[in-house]
């Protein structure tokens, strides 16, 4: 089941176009990526989804139903410019984003002391924000960003500007938020940094979207059958099942990419090389969403 | 509506639990009390008296002129007017009084010697003295008695009355003004203090860039209202502790010090033209004061609070949220506050407009053309209707005006509003009024 489905979506600035009739789900329970470089639209369609704007036209369905006010306290974004009021306190800044997110006091109060526990944050309750350090207002931003359990989490570049610790941290409370059950819309132009996290992705550029599906369905549809191979020996390849790509040698070690050809499988392969050479490494070689971006737009605009 | 509660809590409470509010709230009452101690303390150490010496040539005055309780006279035995500025050096008089022999018709070349410049109190009542005495030298010359002519003088107080369908009330132009100028003047200060607070607020939401989590929760215009009546409500806790902590402290002084009231600028005006008219004034000055003071206390008493209290805080509120709203566009359209004042100037110069007609013509014609429209057009009624209330004015008038001035903020704040939802996700860009104005009409 989708938990959110685009349909159609336009939405049009004085000079600009944002968005240019873009659909797509995202499924429910799925780390889903939104990727595009930057200014394809993302933080438009975002702002739609979050009800800051709206679209000019097309629907976008959360849950089945028409997207509504109360479908706010559902959702949980942590936006691209990220602040808090800096003469706060931790513990009353986010009581206080809980509470506009629909909590009572006595719910945000005990959701604080779970996620201070979790983050190991006691003392810092009674600091204002503008002692903390930038890692830390981060955390901050990101405990009031999912306080309040919403079913969809949107994290719009949510690495930039964390250490690679916290990073990691945050990493692994998505994985356990979407374990949870919550599904979480990651947002970023450095495709290679969500890549192992995603389910599903959506590739968007210049307003419109180019891809969609989940990364490894996509990743099969792109793949080349190209496999790396490293080994000691003279490697010559002479049946017309493989095609060799590229071959290096140095020293007796060599290093090949090497296509099956119709129908061939990777034993094959290997079962051909280990007749010849002494074989140290055999890797299928995948496309990144990267490469399969670049590839796709490349279609795009000569199509 | 639950939000936008928390939201005018939040907003409501970061300042009120600021260092700079408790101060300022603390302090002011204290500095009141402190202008009203210091001057009566001031008076008590400085009744120092002065002590003229007089060389009275023309003989005309000896023996006339008396020593009174903070002026002595000291006559100089008869010798050079040399002699008697040496003899004035060696002393610490104030000033030594020349009076060189006079013609009756014609007197001239009277001067005041003095080390220090003397004080104008000094030469005003020794000039009166000498123009008493030289009045009475004159009667006797042509044969009038002066008791008779004191008998024969009137002196009137009028007292002003209202006419008015309530019944007569005794009024007093200064209180009615005062009472409208004082009025009109927290509501211009509270407009601009808190008008800019307003402003600040969204600019700081705005770098922050809080402002995006912010409306991802709530709507734009919940979190704009809710400053707004947030900052409204600080406004008015300043004020009603200003009243509060005021009426204690000068309450307290006046009972610790045991003074009475410093006499207002009105009375010591009074007091002044009085002492001007010459001596009988000042025979009656301690019973006309008195009356002065019964006047006025009379009048204040008579001014219909409830109605004034009333309108000041339809007023306060009604102005504070028509240029409320106007600052929280202005925070929304810019980036830093320096890039306000572009913005800002149309918005003060009503403002000060109003102000300052408010206290010229205005107050000098209340009921004239220009008091009335500027009390019923909306940026400008809360400062001049303040001043005309007092005055007294027609029901039908004040409803307008009120009527008015509703509309005028829910016209300015559904314009904020338009300018705020877009603003605060803008940045970067430097806004000029074009731009402005196409946002009335996004859609967002």
């Amino acid at each position: 089941m989708s938990i959110l489905k685009i349909d159609g979506v336009t939405k049009r600035y004085a000079n600009h176009t944002a968005l240019d009739n873009v659909s797509f789900d995202i499924p429910a329970g799925c780390i889903f990526g939104l990727l595009g470089p930057n200014g394809a639209g993302k933080t438009s369609l975002i702002r739609i989804i979050t009800q800051i704007t709206g679209a000019d036209s097309g629907e976008i369905y959360f849950k089945g139903e028409k997207l509504r006010p109360s479908h706010i306290k559902d959702m949980g974004y942590l936006p691209e410019e990220r602040g808090l009021y800096k003469k706060m306190k931790v513990g009353e800044q986010l009581l206080y984003l809980a509470q506009l997110k629909g909590l009572t006091k006595e719910e945000a109060t005990a959701r604080i002391k779970e996620w201070v526990a979790r983050f190991e944050i006691k003392e810092w309750m009674n600091k204002h924000i503008e002692d903390l350090s930038k890692g830390m207002q981060q955390k901050v931003q990101f405990m009031a960003t999912v306080m309040h359990q919403p079913s969809l989490i949107i994290l719009d570049e949510p690495f930039s500007g964390f250490d690679p610790i916290n990073a990691n941290l945050i990493k692994d409370e998505i994985l356990r938020l979407r374990d949870n059950g919550a599904t979480i819309i990651f947002s970023t132009h450095r495709m290679e940094s969500v890549e192992e996290l995603c389910d599903n992705i959506a590739l968007i550029n210049r307003s419109r979207k180019v891809l969609d599906g989940p990364v490894r369905e996509i990743k099969d549809t792109y793949k080349t059958d190209t496999y790396q191979v490293i080994g000691n020996g003279q490697l010559m390849v002479t049946s017309p099942d493989f095609e060799v790509l590229e071959q290096h040698s140095n020293h007796g070690v060599f290093r090949a990419s090497i296509r099956l050809l119709d129908g061939a499988s990777p034993n094959d392969l290997l079962r051909y090389l280990i007749q010849r050479v002494e074989v140290h490494s055999f890797i299928e070689l995948v496309p990144s969403i990267n490469d399969i971006f670049i590839r796709k737009v490349k279609e795009t605009y000569h199509a | 509506m639950h939000k936008i509660w928390l939201i005018i809590q939040r907003e409501y409470l970061t300042r009120v639990r600021k260092k700079s509010f408790i101060i300022m709230t603390f302090l002011t009452p204290l500095l009141l009390a402190a202008f009203m101690v210091i001057p009566a303390w001031l008076a008590t150490i400085s009744d120092s008296e002065d002590v003229v010496m007089v060389l009275d040539e023309s003989g005309l005055f000896a023996d006339k002129l008396e020593s009174k309780e903070d002026l002595k006279i000291i006559p100089v035995a008869a010798g050079s007017l040399e002699q008697a500025k040496m003899a004035y050096q060696e002393t610490d008089y104030t000033a030594l009084l020349h009076i060189p022999k006079l013609d009756l018709d014609k007197p001239e070349g009277i001067r005041l010697y003095s080390k220090k410049n003397t004080s104008l109190q000094v030469k005003f009542r020794l000039e009166n003295m000498l123009e008493k005495e030289i009045e009475s030298q004159r009667f006797m010359a042509s044969g009038i008695d002066r008791d008779m002519l004191n008998k024969m003088k009137a002196n009137i107080t009028m007292t002003t009355v209202n006419l008015s369908e309530s019944g007569e009330r005794d009024s007093n132009v200064w209180v009615t003004s005062g009472a409208g100028i004082v009025g009109a003047v927290i509501i211009y200060f509270f407009i601009f203090l808190y008008g800019v607070q307003i402003m600040r607020g969204v600019i700081e939401e705005k770098t922050n860039r809080i402002v995006e989590v912010m409306i991802s929760s709530v709507k734009p215009f919940q979190l704009m209202m809710g400053k707004i009546v947030g900052i409204a409500g600080v406004g008015l806790t300043q004020f009603l502790l200003w009243v509060v902590l005021s009426t204690i402290v000068v309450g307290g002084v006046q009972a610790a010090f045991d003074i009475k009231p410093t006499p207002t600028p009105i009375e010591q005006m009074q007091a002044g033209r009085e002492l001007a008219t010459g001596e009988e004034a000042a025979q009656t000055e301690e019973s006309s004061q008195a009356s002065t003071f019964s006047e006025v206390s009379n009048a204040i008493s008579n001014l219909n609070f409830p109605l004034l209290l009333g309108c000041f805080l339809f007023y306060f509120l009604g102005g504070y949220l028509l240029y409320g709203s106007l600052f929280g566009a202005i925070g929304a359209a810019v980036d830093n506050e320096t890039d306000t004042q572009q913005f800002m100037f149309p918005i003060t110069i009503p403002l000060i407009i109003s102000f300052i007609m408010s206290y010229t013509v205005v107050i000098q014609n209340p009921d004239g053309p220009v008091a009335f429209w500027m009390s019923i057009i909306p940026f400008t009624s809360p400062i001049v209707m303040m001043v005309r209330i007092p005055f007294g004015v027609p029901v039908s008038e004040l409803l307008l005006s009120m009527g008015l001035l509703i509309l005028g903020f829910i016209f300015t704040t559904w314009i904020a509003s338009r300018i705020y939802r877009v603003g605060i996700l803008m940045y970067g860009k430097k806004i000029n009024y074009k731009e402005l104005s196409k946002w009335l009409f996004y859609r967002v």
